[in-house]
Formats: C-alpha cells, sequence, structure tokens
C-alpha cells in the first residue's frame, strides 16, 4: 500500500515539474525542473521494480547529461529582457495546437487502458543489474551496436568542430606580410 | 501513516543519529585539518580556544551563525539559497549506504555503489548553480571549472570502481567488503584505487583539485558571494565530502570494517582517518595544477589507466584467476 502511495506521490512530482519546465520563462529554472522531473521517474522506476535502471537514470541523465545542458545554458547570460521577451513568446494560443494533439493521445491510452487484456498485472519483478546486462548483451545486442555507432558519430563530429585551426597567418615577430 | 513511522522507528533513530553524529565530526575536521597543516608546516596553527584549540570549530560555528545572511540583489534569489543545500543534502545521503560495522547501515542497498555514484553525480549542481546564481564573473568561473572538472572525473571514478564490481560480483556495499575477507581489493586493484582517490579529491574539490575555487585567482570561486550560514554549509559539504571519499575507500578497497582483535567500528574509523589524514597531507604537500594540466591529465592518463585496468580484470576474472 505505501508503496502505491509513493509511486503516485512521485509520478505526480514528475508531472507537475514537467509541466514547469514547459511553462518556465528562465531556461535555468526550468532546466532544474526537468532535473527533478527526472528524479522522480528514477523513483518510479525503482518502486517498479527496477533499480538498476533507477540509479543509471540518476548517474546518466541527472547526473550528467543535465549537468551539461546546465552548463550551456549558464553561459547565455540570461538578463531580464530575455525573461520578458520569453513571456511575450509565450502566449495562451500558442497552447492551442499542442494541447489538441495531447488530447489525442490521452484519448488513445484511454481507450488502450480500458480494454481488459492490456491491464497491468500487479506483481512487481525486480530486474537486477544481471538481468540488464544479460538482456542488452543477449537479445539486444544489435541495437546496443547501433546506439554505440550513433554516439561515436557524434564524438568525432563534435571532435571535429572543437578542433582548433591550424594557424595559417605566419606574422611571426610583428611582421607584416600584407605589405 | 503511524504505524508505518513506528515499523521503522529504529530505522529513522539511526538516521538521526548518523546526522547528529556526522555534523560535528565534519566540523571538527576543520580544526583538525588546521592542526594537521600547522604541524607539517612547522607552526602551531589554531592552538587557543579550549584545551590543544579543541574548541576552535565551536567558536566559528557561534561567529557564522550571528553573521548577517546577505543575498546579493544583483543574484537569482531561489537558486542562490538551493545550492548549497544541494551539496550538504546530497554528500549526507551518500552515508546511508556506507557499512560502518556489519548492523551499523542506514540502507543496506542492493545498488549501494551505483546510490553512491548518483549522489556524487547529483553534488555538481551544488556548486555549478552557486556559481550561475551569483552573477559574479569569479563565481560563474569557478561554477565552469567544476562542471568540467566533475563530469570529467566523474567518468573515471564509475569506470575504476567497476574492477571491484566485477571482483566480487556485487553493487551491494556489504558483500564488497565480505568478499575481501581473504584479500584487500586495494593489492588485485591498486590501479582502481589510485584512480578512485585523485577522482576522489577532485569530486570532493580538495587541493591540490580544488580549482573551482582557487583563491589565489577567483576570489573565492563559486562561494564568492557567499556569507554566513551559507557559507558555512558548503564548508560543511567539502569536509563531509572528504570523509565520505574516505569511507568509500575503506569500504571498497581496505576491507571496510573488517581486521583482527579489535572491534568493527573501531577498524572502520582507524582506517578512515588515517585516509583523511593522508588527504590533509596532499592538501599540505601538493601545488595546485593549472586548469588545463588538470583536464588533460585526466582524459590523456586516467581514462586509459582506468579503461585497461578494467579490462584487464575482466579477463583475469573471465580465465578464472580470481
Amino acid at each position: 500500500m505505501s508503496e502505491l502511495i509513493l509511486f503516485y506521490l512521485s509520478s505526480a512530482v514528475a508531472v507537475i515539474a514537467s509541466l514547469l519546465v514547459v511553462t518556465n520563462k528562465n531556461a535555468v529554472h526550468a532546466l532544474l525542473y526537468l532535473v527533478v522531473s527526472l528524479l522522480a521517474l528514477a523513483m518510479s522506476f525503482y518502486l517498479l521494480g527496477a533499480p538498476f535502471a533507477a540509479a543509471l537514470q540518476i548517474i546518466v541523465y541527472a547526473g550528467a547529461i543535465m549537468v551539461l545542458f546546465v552548463f550551456a545554458v549558464m553561459l547565455f547570460n540570461i538578463s531580464k529582457e530575455d525573461i520578458v521577451r520569453e513571456s511575450q513568446w509565450l502566449s495562451w494560443q500558442g497552447w492551442i495546437g499542442p494541447a489538441a494533439l495531447a488530447m489525442v493521445l490521452l484519448a488513445e491510452i484511454v481507450l488502450v487502458i480500458q480494454q481488459p487484456a492490456a491491464v497491468a498485472t500487479n506483481t512487481v519483478t525486480l530486474v537486477d543489474a544481471r538481468a540488464v546486462g544479460s538482456l542488452l548483451f543477449g537479445p539486444y545486442l544489435l541495437a546496443v551496436e547501433i546506439a554505440s555507432f550513433l554516439l561515436l558519430a557524434g564524438l568525432v563530429g563534435g571532435y571535429h568542430l572543437a578542433k582548433s585551426l591550424v594557424d595559417s597567418s605566419d606574422t611571426k615577430g610583428g611582421v607584416d606580410d600584407h605589405s | 501513516m503511524l504505524d508505518l513511522i513506528i515499523e521503522h522507528a529504529g530505522l529513522l533513530i539511526t538516521i538521526a543519529l548518523m546526522v547528529a553524529v556526522l555534523i560535528p565530526i565534519g566540523a571538527m575536521l576543520v580544526w583538525f585539518e588546521r592542526r594537521m597543516l600547522g604541524f607539517w608546516q612547522q607552526r602551531y596553527g589554531p592552538n587557543r580556544v579550549g584545551p590543544f584549540g579543541i574548541l576552535q570549530s565551536l567558536a566559528d560555528l557561534i561567529k557564522i551563525l550571528f553573521k548577517h545572511d546577505w543575498i546579493p540583489p544583483f543574484a537569482d534569489k531561489p537558486v542562490f539559497i538551493l545550492a548549497p543545500m544541494i551539496g550538504a543534502v546530497s554528500v549526507l545521503m551518500s552515508f546511508a549506504v556506507v557499512p560502518m560495522t556489519p548492523n551499523l547501515v542506514v540502507s543496506d542497498s542492493n545498488i549501494g555503489l551505483l546510490f553512491f555514484l548518483a549522489m556524487t553525480s547529483l553534488a555538481v549542481y551544488s556548486v555549478i548553480l552557486a556559481g550561475w546564481a551569483s552573477n559574479n564573473k569569479y563565481a560563474m568561473l569557478g561554477g565552469m571549472r567544476a562542471a568540467a572538472q566533475t563530469i570529467s572525473y566523474e567518468v573515471f571514478m564509475g569506470v575504476s570502481l567497476l574492477g571491484v564490481v566485477i571482483l566480487s560480483g556485487s553493487f551491494n556495499l556489504s558483500e564488497i567488503v565480505l568478499a575481501q575477507s581473504e584479500l584487500w581489493y586495494v593489492v588485485p586493484q591498486f590501479l582502481g584505487f589510485v584512480i578512485f582517490m585523485i577522482a576522489g579529491i577532485a569530486e570532493s574539490h580538495r587541493l591540490p583539485f580544488d580549482l573551482p575555487e582557487a583563491e589565489t585567482e577567483l576570489c573565492a570561486g563559486f562561494h564568492t558571494e557567499y556569507s554566513g550560514i551559507k557559507f558555512a554549509l558548503f564548508f560543511l559539504g567539502e569536509y563531509l565530502g572528504m570523509m565520505l571519499i574516505s569511507m568509500m575507500i575503506t569500504t571498497l578497497f581496505l576491507g571496510g570494517w573488517m581486521g583482527p582483535w579489535l572491534p568493527p567500528i573501531v577498524w572502520f574509523v582507524i582506517k578512515t582517518l588515517l585516509l583523511i589524514c593522508f588527504f590533509i597531507l596532499l592538501r599540505a604537500a601538493l601545488p595546485r595544477p593549472r586548469f588545463d594540466q588538470l583536464l588533460s591529465f585526466g582524459w590523456k592518463w586516467v581514462l586509459p589507466l582506468a579503461l585497461l585496468n578494467l579490462v584487464v580484470t575482466a579477463a583475469v576474472k573471465l580465465w578464472g584467476g580470481f
């Protein structure tokens, strides 16, 4: 029973925090709400019987990727004017389209849940690190390899972009070679 | 709800005791460090308040509590207040999984080691957000350094621990301690031990890796604008972090509570205290590197070594070496 209360509590936190991510005017505050949302999701994972996934959720998403996001946004030097501009952009008319599309998804989910075959059973099976590992390197090996290829491509691209350019100007000792 | 509280009363008391013991010890470490630094640098250090100056931390605490708790008008107020709390809380949470004796552990979790890594990675936010929310160029530079340094060293910290996980076959810290009953992991995992120690110093921003607050170039780095109790929280977080890293090294590499004749808690305290002394000695002995030296040392030397350690350990384990 207490697990159920905890689960709904953390899910509620996740939903509210995610809403605040979208509606917040200040980019850094929005990112902090995203971190809270990820932590709440990790809690939900844990309660659903996946402690390893929960720990990885915090270490990888909340602890590493979001830090990089905060790091990048931090450098934008957000001022009061940015927040005012942001609040001008976020008018209520802008919410109509996304809300209508989300309603379609919500209706679909309600339909799916109502079908008796898809009713979730209440048995929580514990998925530990060993199980995750043997699944990743067993049936899902191909997916892991594809994901690692993608990451490698990103790595190479990042390295290429950050590489310092070869200094072609050869002006040592103040010699003016344009003359 | 009430029956739930009664059911877990023992646990709640343990948690309360842990916090009540850890925080004063963290404060005492400040005095201990200053005395030890004095000893190694052939001067006295604080020796006026009480016998051997033992009440120095109490005097500091009283002073700091009565200071004006000032929030700069240009700061981002909610984040400015939040930042020091994240640091202290995430470090205190990590102590929950450290087995100090076979029985004295708040949460003997199956993902204890991962929980420690998760809390360490969350502790970064404290420094980054403090740097950002202060809206001050020195604080900002400190926050940037902290972000780059911590993300880099977190990677090696995780990889260096995987050797221990392979040998013991568990993320549970108590089981890792028990797996060392024949041989402490510092012997087969010496490389992992050294790398974890380096990463631990970098994660807790201790000298010689305290570049986020390098006072000679950045005023005080990320906590330039902080005063009063919020500054005290940062300070406490740093010392608790040093204690936590020492306890983790003890647990993972030095056999935890195990040892002959003496009771488990005594062995645990002795090993932890020796490691803390070593950290203080490092502070007394080593100069601070340049920031780019720190990062290139990490990525070009420590990461390949950590990966090599992991691969060799896995290979030996597969061929039945242990």
